[in-house]
């Protein structure tokens, strides 16, 4: 805004130099000789001083271009628009009784501009929590609720869940929708029993009793926390565990068994087993971990059973689930005992233990039976993909960054929708040299635009040239639809300095970014980068204490306002619960407030062109004396009070298509993301505009007037009259052009403008009284002329004139317009207009489900080094919580007496 | 447990009102700009401005209208040429008179005005140059006029001048006497100097100090009369008291400073006596008192014989103008409803 103020000082000092050479001449023509009537003014001696003076008069009258009061409307409007983010009962969460909130109130317009979202992950899009959602045992698929016809059913809020009660221990929490897998358990199914035993014994998860018989689970990560609490709630109760045995009530009846080994995590390994004894003496290893290791490693008996739990593997990894497989093999007593061996000697090696050890696993992890897979969902925010997709649609580019590890991040990505299979290729840059990097970025660059490395290519040639100083970058475009995902060790080569350009020509020609293993400190440096080279608006959302940086870095933050604490939200622009609010607050909120701004803006600055601009005309006609065309009150009241509320008023209610509208056609949102609706352009359309109407203004009265007399030949063609008729005319057509430019006609709009108008012939008719003259003689010179010249027939003839003079090209313009050159917005409005007169279609109820071509869906948020801590028993408490009170367990009873 | 159940839900303290403003959902009348407004609009306007446009024409061509150019410029062989040389001499009156034929009948009431031409009325300091106070009759205003009035405030002896100012010192001071030959001599024609100015002017804004012994000549008493003018403001029209000083009619007309450079006042009215149904066609002749000089800027004086109708005085502009907008409008309706037409299938399309 601050350019156009610029250009509009500048336009003033031209328009008073024009009227001071003007001015100059005149009195050197004219003036000179017309001393007879009107001597010159004290200690003017010549016409070129005259002019000199003349600039400064022309300066004070014409000042009205340089809207004083534009910036005390703005203020309010983004008040206004604050206030309808505050009030939004969409952006309200129950749950936590948390409305949204627009923290500073000058950013509204800027919401209706992004063009990049920075998110954060965990609490953002995700909720941070697990939930057991389906497996595959024994090649049978459990999960989905089927209806009675044997098709495959949603799941809603009254769905039937599957009763645990039978079991005592189960946790109220756990939830589970597919009944046939409570049958297969009570039926006693091997299989099914050695699924949930593995589960309940393969983990790092430490037990915990805070309250008698609530049992609690502290798990190192929330995948193995999700899939001890499904085995739980199955029959296979983990209840305690020491360094060498792990307590477990299979089915009512206490079980323990014998920890032997954990062959633990690690992100090469990317699988984690362990070794136990089972109360009868059977040594067994069971393994979960990655479908594609774990299939490596399974025997060859397993053939048809790895083909249908792949079949299944797919599905889940499909719909965005986390897949582990899990397999079991019994050892040989002595095979065990010589490994066991070997293994303690490994283990207490003094060089090459880490080696030793994975060559010893390596080694009895093999010949593994499959016993099926888990799949667990990593439980999205309400509405995530959903309003991924939306964002998607209104060209927002998405970027995550996330601290997670780059299974988890992109697994996330695939199951919001951010990542989908009609990408065309998802890039990864995980190189660990600066080289690697930079080959990665450019393969990939290459690949989506091999134009880009050639010589003409118009950045190459701009960075050629070290004297242009702008580093901002033009859009690139793909050949198609690509994603990117690029580690945290990758990304600290690509933010150097040489190779960041590299880094965001690659990224921003990619429609989605993933950062992951991110910190926060990269998090900020990532959305400098793309604010450095990129002229678009950003916005940065997240919920924790290390989104901060990159929220305070964005044009615009953030916050959630979840359970991480309240630095998010402190340190933002905009707070609320839920990410799937973000939608609303651009799609809806943002673009308003843009549309209503930029309609303000170009409105405002078109009234006071039009309002000043016939003071430039009338120089021409009463030589340059900087003699004002209306009533010193109209000037002051102008912008005050006649034309303040109307323009306020269309400013805070105006909106083009309604919320639900806005939402169902993202492509809205685009024209902010480009400034179409106040930009230089536009600017001087708006100039133009109002120069045109300041010229209708002028010459319609001066033609009306010219040598006419009122009907009763009287003078009509005087100073005040010709005042009045210009002042009321540019009063009705301004308003009239309020009413052209406002697309929402509230109650109040219509008072406002109405108002404004009768307040306005109220004051003339008043100000211009014979009551006013003979209280105030001085100020009211204009006594009588209301009444003689608002009488006369011709003088609204010129007013109507003036009016579809000014009004009507607008009009017609606007028509040819939309009917030839018809914008994307024109079009999708004419596209609503036409469904709004059909019964509204009842919204499709699409649920996101991919046939995915995706081969693995593990991803696990474990972390090496808990199978360690656990045998050596240092995390474990004196007191051991089951074996010495063992209270909780309705069994403890029969257990003391094995 | 406790999460379940529904009155554990947290007060909903802070939740929106459900208000139709607060939400945003104000029931509104949207306009929409399409063609079933568009081209009516246009044609409706077109053919109203064309049906006004013709009505004003028509009315303004009915308005008899005589213009005669008595400045005088020097060469310019005109009867008044010797009146503007001597005006420009500086020297005192003169006369001249002209004579013209009335083509046609001008049905009453014809107006008679002065017109004068690249005279800056409207310039600023020259329309501020006046003191309202003064002119209302107000005794400090007679004693202190207010400042605006610099250099016509005081006289070079420090008396303050009434009425002060540049318009009151310039008032247009050339007088007119019609005469009409009927019968091979010149009769006098009757002139109405009544009424010619704004009511509102005559009886509020403008009225004399308040009389002294009944004399308005002491009321004036301790002020100047303007540089230019022969007699002071109280013997403007001595005969008449009701006319004289500040509320004489010619002076208030000339004080309602004109908005454009070139301008016309109402003068006289004629209708009176034989001439109350207008002025017959023939021949007259008009005499003129040449005091005031116009022709050291260049300017021009006229005296304008007019007849009035329901629109004012003769302007042919505003029908021309109705006229060619109207039909412009038309032409674009007609215009629009062609590009209508022509990508109304288009547009239908995207809408599919």
């Amino acid at each position: 805004m601050h350019i156009f103020l610029l250009q509009i000082f500048g336009f003033l000092a031209l328009m008073c130099f024009i009227l001071a050479i003007g001015n100059g001449i005149w009195e050197h023509d004219k003036g000179y000789y017309f001393q007879v009537y009107l001597p010159w003014a004290d200690g003017v001696t010549s016409a070129p001083y005259s002019g000199f003076l003349m600039f400064w008069s022309y300066v004070i009258i014409l000042n009205t271009v340089v809207p004083i009061s534009l910036y005390v409307s703005v203020e309010i409007i983004r008040l206004g628009n604050s206030f309808y983010i505050d009030w939004d009962r969409k952006m309200y969460y129950p749950l936590n009784d948390t409305p949204a909130q627009a923290r500073t109130t000058t950013l509204n317009e800027e919401l209706g501009q992004i063009k990049y979202i920075f998110s954060d992950k965990t609490g953002t899009l995700t909720q941070n929590i697990m939930a057991f959602n389906k497996c595959s045992i024994n090649g049978k698929s459990y999960g989905d609720v089927y209806d009675v016809a044997g098709q495959r059913t949603e799941i809603t809020e009254h769905t039937e869940k599957v009763d645990f009660s039978y079991n005592q221990l189960a946790d109220p929490k756990f939830v589970f929708y597919d009944h046939s897998l409570v049958e297969a358990v009570k039926l006693d199914d091997a299989a099914t029993h050695g699924f949930f035993r593995l589960l309940s014994l393969c983990h790092t998860v430490m037990p915990e009793e805070k309250k008698e018989g609530n049992l609690v689970y502290q798990a190192q990560s929330p995948d193995e926390g999700a899939l001890v609490t499904a085995a739980r709630n199955f029959g296979f109760v983990f209840c305690a565990r020491t360094p060498e045995t792990i307590t477990v009530v299979e089915m009512g009846e206490t079980k323990v068994y014998e920890l032997l080994a954990i062959l633990d995590f690690n992100n090469v390994r990317k699988r984690m087993s362990v070794i136990v004894r089972n109360p009868e003496g059977g040594l067994t290893l069971y393994c979960k971990g990655a479908d594609t290791i774990v299939y490596e490693l399974l025997d060859a008996s397993c053939g048809p059973l790895k083909e249908e739990t792949m079949e299944h593997l797919n599905e889940f990894a499909g719909e965005g689930l986390r897949t582990l497989v899990v397999a079991y093999k019994n050892l040989q007593e002595d095979y065990f005992q010589e490994w066991h061996q070997r293994h303690h000697e490994a283990s207490t090696a003094l060089d090459g233990r880490e080696e030793k050890l994975s060559e010893l696993y390596e080694e009895i992890e093999k010949d593994l039976m499959l016993l099926g897979a888990t799949a667990i969902e990593d439980k999205l925010q309400d509405g995530v993909p959903q309003t991924i997709e939306t964002l998607t649609k209104a060209h927002i580019k998405i970027w995550v960054l996330t601290g997670d590890k780059q299974e988890t991040a992109v697994n996330i990505g695939y199951s919001c929708n951010i990542l989908h299979d009609d990408m065309k290729e998802v890039f990864i840059i995980e190189g660990n040299t600066s080289e690697d990097v930079l080959d990665e970025l450019r393969n990939a660059r290459k690949k989506m635009n091999p134009d880009s490395f050639l010589d003409s290519d118009e950045v190459n040639i701009k960075f050629e040239n070290p004297s242009t100083k702008s580093r901002i970058l033009p859009e690139e475009q793909a050949n198609g639809v690509y994603g990117l995902v690029i580690n945290g060790h990758s990304l600290a080569y690509a933010l150097e300095g040489n190779m960041e350009l590299e880094l965001v020509r690659t990224a921003c020609m990619c429609k989605v970014v993933i950062c992951c293993r991110v910190t926060p400190l990269q998090k900020a440096q990532v959305v400098e980068l793309v604010k450095k080279y990129k002229k678009v608006v950003t916005l940065a959302i997240g919920d924790g204490a290390n989104d901060v940086s990159m929220i305070k870095t964005a044009h615009i933050g953030v916050g959630i306002s979840g359970q991480e604490g309240m630095q998010a939200v402190l340190s933002s622009d905009f707070s609320f619960a839920q990410f799937r609010y973000l939608q609303r607050l651009l799609l809806v909120h943002g673009r308003w407030s843009y549309i209503r701004m930029c309609k303000f803006l170009r409105y405002f600055f078109y009234k006071n062109f039009a309002f000043t601009l016939v003071h430039f005309w009338y120089g021409f006609f009463s030589g340059f004396s900087a003699q004002t065309v209306y009533d010193q009150w109209f000037i002051t009241l102008y912008n005050l009070v006649y034309t303040s509320l109307p323009v306020l008023g269309m400013s805070l209610f105006d909106q083009d298509v309604d919320d639900r509208w806005s939402m169902q056609f993202p492509h809205l949102y685009e024209p902010g993301q480009q400034n179409l609706y106040f930009n230089k352009i536009e600017f001087v359309k708006c100039v133009l505009h109002g120069i045109y109407s300041s010229l209708i203004l002028f010459f319609i009265p001066y033609g009306a007037m010219y040598d006419t007399v009122r009907s009763d030949g009287k003078a009509i063609a005087d100073y005040q009259s010709f005042a009045l008729m210009a002042q009321t005319c540019l009063l009705i057509v301004v308003s009239v052009q309020i009413g052209l430019d406002t697309a929402y006609w509230t109650a109040v709009n219509q008072f406002f403008i109405w108002g404004s108008l009768s307040l306005y012939f109220a004051i003339i008719f008043t100000m211009y009284s014979d009551g006013m003259y003979l209280i105030f003689t001085a100020s009211f010179p204009f006594i009588g002329t209301a009444r003689n010249t608002l009488s006369q027939p011709n003088v609204w003839l010129a007013i109507f004139l003036s009016i579809i003079l000014c009004v009507l090209p607008v009009v017609g313009g606007r028509f040819l317009k939309a009917q030839l050159m018809p914008t994307v917005s024109d079009k999708i409005l004419r596209k609503i207009r036409a469904a709004k007169k059909r019964p509204p279609p009842p919204l499709p109820k699409t649920r996101l489900r991919r046939t995915s071509t995706r081969r693995s869906g593990y991803a696990f948020s474990h972390q090496h080094g808990f199978g360690a801590l656990i045998m050596s028993g240092r995390n474990m408490r004196p007191k051991l919580p089951f074996t010495t009170t063992g209270t909780f367990s309705p069994n403890s009873e029969k257990n003391r007496h094995k | 447990m406790a999460a379940a159940s529904p009155c554990a839900e947290p007060a909903a303290r802070n939740k929106p009102d459900n208000t139709a403003f607060t939400q945003q959902r104000l029931p509104a009348w949207q306009p929409l700009l399409s063609a079933g407004t568009a081209l009516p609009l246009f044609f409706c306007v077109g053919l109203a401005c064309l049906a006004l446009g013709l009505g004003l024409h028509f009315s303004s061509d009915t308005i008899r209208e005589l213009e005669l150019d008595y400045t005088g410029a020097p060469g310019s062989g005109h009867n008044c040429s010797r009146c503007g040389n001597a005006s420009l001499a500086g020297a005192g009156a003169c006369t001249c008179s002209l004579r013209f034929e009335l083509p046609e009948r001008f049905p009453g009431p014809v107006c008679l005005y002065y017109q004068l031409s690249n005279y800056y009325q409207n310039h600023r300091r020259y329309s501020v140059s006046r003191d309202d106070r003064q002119l209302s009759g107000d005794a400090s205003g007679l004693s202190n006029p207010a400042t605006e009035c610099s250099p016509f405030r005081t006289d070079p002896q420090g008396i303050p001048i009434a009425p002060c100012g540049a318009i009151a010192n310039s008032l247009f001071n050339d007088t007119f006497a019609l005469y009409h030959l009927a019968n091979g001599t010149f009769h006098p024609v009757p002139l109405d100097n009544r009424g010619i100015s704004w009511w509102t002017d005559s009886n509020i804004k403008f009225s004399n100090p308040e009389l002294v012994n009944g004399s308005l000549e002491a009321a004036f008493k301790g002020t100047a009369k303007p540089p230019n003018w022969p007699h002071a403001a109280y013997m403007l029209d001595t005969g008449n008291p009701n006319n004289t000083g500040f509320i004489n009619e010619d002076f208030i007309v000339w004080m309602r400073t004109a908005a454009l450079p070139t301008f016309r006042k109402l003068y006289r009215r004629v209708r009176e006596g034989n001439f109350s149904s207008g002025l017959p066609q023939g021949t007259y002749r008009l005499d003129i008192t040449y005091n005031y000089p116009v022709l050291s800027f260049q300017g021009t004086k006229k005296v304008i014989f007019s007849t009035v109708s329901w629109m004012g005085g003769k302007n042919p502009f505003l029908g021309i103008v109705y006229l060619v907008f109207g039909s412009a409008c038309i032409l674009t309706g007609f215009v629009m409803l062609a590009v209508h037409i022509k990508f109304q299938k288009q547009n239908q399309m995207d809408v599919e």
